[in-house]
């Protein structure tokens, strides 16, 4: 087997002196020598530990809680109960928010809290909870989307209805969308070929290395503090300060460096309870979740039933395509099925379509985003049976999809019509990369293609830049660093200050020290607190340009500030750096502060493609993956390292959602693998180096043609993965993951 | 006028229409709008003076995140989606 490495590529649109440029990262020193603080090196000074006690049933009533042992220990501190979140709203919001920080009722998954512990130690934390006596009224559990909406099915929450089963009826479907284009049966009355499968693929987590954490002071002065690793520091103080009864601004919060997040860092797991731990000892507690309590009681992204119908003209047209997506929401609403929808079929121009989609409440914890939430399944299902519509018309499955491929203009399902976007550009790359036509070699080997679409985000970020009179700037944003952001950001700042991104100090602080940031999700970092970067340096832009004129005693106007010089466009004599104007600053005027807040629109969504060559051992079922190439549409890249970063991250999660990770549900709803040694995500000996090829399809709604990086890139694999084994072994799976044991089964099962 | 992208669950209140034109410079007007030419669609998007949570709506194919408050044109299409979140 040929596996010559294809150096990373950069299709690169348009040159820039910072942007497009490899620059090393701001916070590179500190990581590698290890003085950078997470979420549990946070330790003030009489510091205790908390402990949850978690359910060990999958679904139960509570009938009562006894605390009495757990409060005589003598290094027990504190015991909370749901009980005692009071004051705020009565509204249905909050009642489930707090009642999944802290269940007084009912509990709806194993691991679901029910009482908090602080203690001297967290030994002594854990060995409190062993004294508390609970009595519980089992109930039966239910733990697939499709069980959870037949008829027999225990219901989860009573007082739950939906359109789809009618007002009147408890139902588990918490969510119900429908879209629809065209004419479904006339469209199918036009297909020569159709492919109607069914999928399933299995709850996976996001396998983030650093576990949920949280350290809480309730201070003297009535306010909560909080440092704990989240991808959404506003997301977390808000829904802190919900679950407590106190106004948004009574809560700070402060963002510690994080290991890894991925969508399923936006919760307060355990900040709540902390809070008041510390409420009742006025003493900063901290609590770390277990990785065993993380896998059971954090947020996994949903397992799904998939069924997908599509049909094209034997030239390959296609020409309706039918989706029925049902998928896991977990204890609380919130499943990932709106983007499901909304993704399934949106890499192709079809005329006909109509897609189902339900979110479920099932007895496992609530499901959370993990890259490009909802799509991963969506188009694992349809990206297989386009696979299979490619070799039934005998077309090549790149001209397949070029054939039909979403361009500008093209109407999506759920309604809306592309924009700009590099669909085309990226099979085009496929389709040239030597990867493509390179010889396979030796049985059982196997190539497939698949491709990917993700919204991205945009919404509101806050940047200040503040100019210190040697000609360094401090940039102060809101959005926790987890890819190089703070390095992609403050390059989009010195681009357009034309000064080295080195003499930008960028600085993720809490939720007091700056506006309101939406949280790092989404693939909206670089792009919508760039375009903030942006505008604030522009800022600094028109003040400095202010400033020379009245140092020159000239208008205003006839000042420029280009590549990091200010001159007069009237006379040459008259010319500043950078560095040499902010020397003068202090002598001049006012401080230069540059400022900007965004509600970034103009968001450019993105497509990514695989090629993957695996070989599948047939006497075991398992996978070896050979070679893989990842061809994204940035629309920019900022820092190509950092984006290659991205592009090869999501692939690597992608292969582990395609070939090993799921969890492994017992038959008393409890999770059989909640470690990850039994819960395997790939290791670097489970893969090649994964190529990349970075397309800059420019998004004209960002000032750099930012789209955003972070998620699309882990749609493609499952399916990629699937159609080679397909080619390898001709065997179709319709199951995540694709584990020896799903393998076999299907092997034995094509046997007969 | 605007075109009303109505979801097919909400098509029951249209009779069966899959789009209607409708009046109105922004989001609140074109909803307002739609409902004295369909009565219920309004309380089926709008609680009190904001869209239901779990709402969004594009304007012109890009989501807006001000809601009620986004600009329509006199030739915009205006689509109501259900509100989703990124990883």
């Amino acid at each position: 087997m040929t596996t010559s490495y294809e150096s990373n590529v950069v299709l690169s649109t348009k040159e820039y002196d910072v942007v497009g440029s490899r620059p090393i990262r701001h916070d590179g020193a500190d990581k590698v020598t290890g003085s950078a603080k997470y979420g549990a090196d946070t330790s003030p000074t009489g510091l205790i530990y908390g402990k949850i006690l978690r359910s060990p049933h999958a679904h139960a009533r509570i009938v009562s809680i006894d605390t009495n042992g757990a409060e005589a220990l003598a290094t027990t501190r504190a015991i909370v109960t749901g009980a005692d979140f009071t004051g705020g709203d009565g509204e249905k919001e909050t009642r489930d928010l707090r009642e999944s920080v802290m269940a007084t009722r009912k509990v709806l998954y194993k691991g679901h809290p029910i009482v908090g512990v602080a203690a001297t130690s967290p030994h002594d934390a854990e060995e409190a909870i062993k004294l508390i006596k609970i009595e519980y009224e089992i109930l039966p559990h239910v733990l697939t989307a499709p069980d959870a909406m037949s008829k027999a099915a225990p219901i989860l929450h009573e007082d739950n209805r939906s359109e789809y089963s009618g007002d009147d009826v408890p139902t588990n479907v918490e969510e119900y969308i429908h879209h629809q284009k065209g004419d479904i049966a006339k469209g199918f009355a036009r297909a020569d070929v159709v492919v109607e499968r069914e999928y399933n693929t299995a709850t996976v987590h996001q396998g983030y290395i650093e576990p949920q954490n949280t350290t809480v002071i309730w201070g003297k002065d009535g306010r909560v503090r909080i440092w704990c690793s989240t991808q959404g520091p506003f997301d977390v103080r808000d829904a802190t300060a919900k679950a407590l009864g106190l106004e948004e601004s009574e809560v700070v919060l402060t963002p510690q460096e994080i290991g890894g997040g991925f969508g399923g860092k936006f919760d307060p797991y355990g900040a709540p309870v902390a809070a008041l731990l510390s409420k009742k000892t006025n003493r900063p507690v901290k609590i770390v979740m277990t990785r065993s309590e993380d896998l059971e009681a954090s947020g996994p992204t949903p397992g799904s039933f998939i069924k997908v119908k599509m049909g094209c003209t034997k030239k390959g047209e296609l020409v309706a395509a039918q989706a029925y997506m049902a998928y896991e929401s977990g204890a609380y609403s919130g499943s990932m099925i709106s983007a499901g929808t909304m993704c399934v079929f949106a890499p192709y121009e079809c005329e006909n379509m109509e897609v189902q989609g339900f979110g479920v409440f099932v007895n496992k914890p609530s499901t959370n985003a993990y890259r490009a939430p909802g799509a991963t399944n969506a188009e694992f299902a349809s990206e297989s049976v386009i696979d299979e519509l490619a070799a039934k018309t005998g077309i090549d499955p790149v001209e397949f999809r070029m054939l039909n491929a979403a361009t500008e203009g093209t109407r999506r399902v759920d309604g809306p019509v592309f924009p700009t976007i590099g669909l085309t550009d990226v099979l085009d790359s496929i389709k040239n990369h030597p990867h493509y036509s390179a010889p396979l070699e030796g049985p059982n080997t196997g190539r497939g293609i698949a491709v990917g679409w993700w919204v991205n985000g945009g919404g509101p970020s806050s940047v200040t830049i503040n100019i210190n009179s040697d000609g360094t700037c401090s940039l102060i944003e809101g959005s926790p660093d987890i890819g190089g952001t703070r390095t992609s950001i403050s390059m989009q700042a010195a681009e357009v200050l034309g000064i080295p991104v080195e003499d930008i100090n960028p600085m993720v602080v809490s939720t007091d020290e700056v506006g309101y940031t939406a949280g790092t999700g989404g693939s909206r970092v670089t792009f919508a607190t760039g375009m903030a970067a942006h505008n604030a340096a522009q800022d600094v832009k028109r003040q400095m340009e202010k400033r020379a004129a009245k140092i020159w005693d000239v208008n205003s106007e006839s000042v420029e500030m280009t590549s990091g010089v200010i001159r007069s466009k009237a006379d040459n004599e008259l010319s500043m750096t950078f560095k040499e104007l902010a020397a003068e600053m202090n002598n001049t005027g006012e401080p230069i502060v540059g400022r900007a807040t965004v509600d970034a629109g103009g968001v450019g969504s993105a497509y990514c493609g695989n090629i993957v060559d695996l070989h599948v051992d047939t006497e075991t079922g398992k996978v070896n993956i050979l070679r893989f190439t990842a061809v994204q549409d940035v629309g920019k890249a900022i820092h190509p390292s950092y984006v290659e970063g991205q592009m090869q991250g999501g692939s690597v999660q992608g292969i582990g959602w395609a070939l090993n990770e799921e969890y492994f549900m017992g038959d008393d709803g409890s999770m059989a693998n909640s470690t990850f040694l039994d819960y395997r995500i790939p290791v670097a000996n489970d893969l090649p180096m994964i190529d990349t090829v970075i397309v800059e399809t420019a998004n004209p709604g960002h000032p750099f043609g930012v789209r955003g990086v972070g998620e699309v890139n882990i749609v493609p694999p499952p399916a990629a993965i699937a159609n080679a084994i397909n080619n390898a072994i001709g065997v179709r799976m319709n199951v995540l993951p694709m584990s020896p044991v799903n393998i076999m089964n299907n092997i034995w099962r094509n046997d007969g | 006028m605007a075109t009303v992208f109505i979801p097919p669950l909400m098509q029951k209140l249209t009779g069966g229409e899959r789009t209607v034109d409708v009046e109105g410079k922004n989001v609140r007007e074109v909803i307002n709008n739609l409902e004295v030419l369909h009565p219920g669609t309004r309380e089926r998007l709008v609680d009190g003076f904001k869209l239901k949570p779990n709402i969004s709506v594009a304007v012109d194919g890009e989501t807006t995140p001000i809601g009620m408050l986004e600009k329509v044109g006199e030739d915009s299409e205006v689509h109501f989606l259900p509100a989703i979140g990124g990883g």
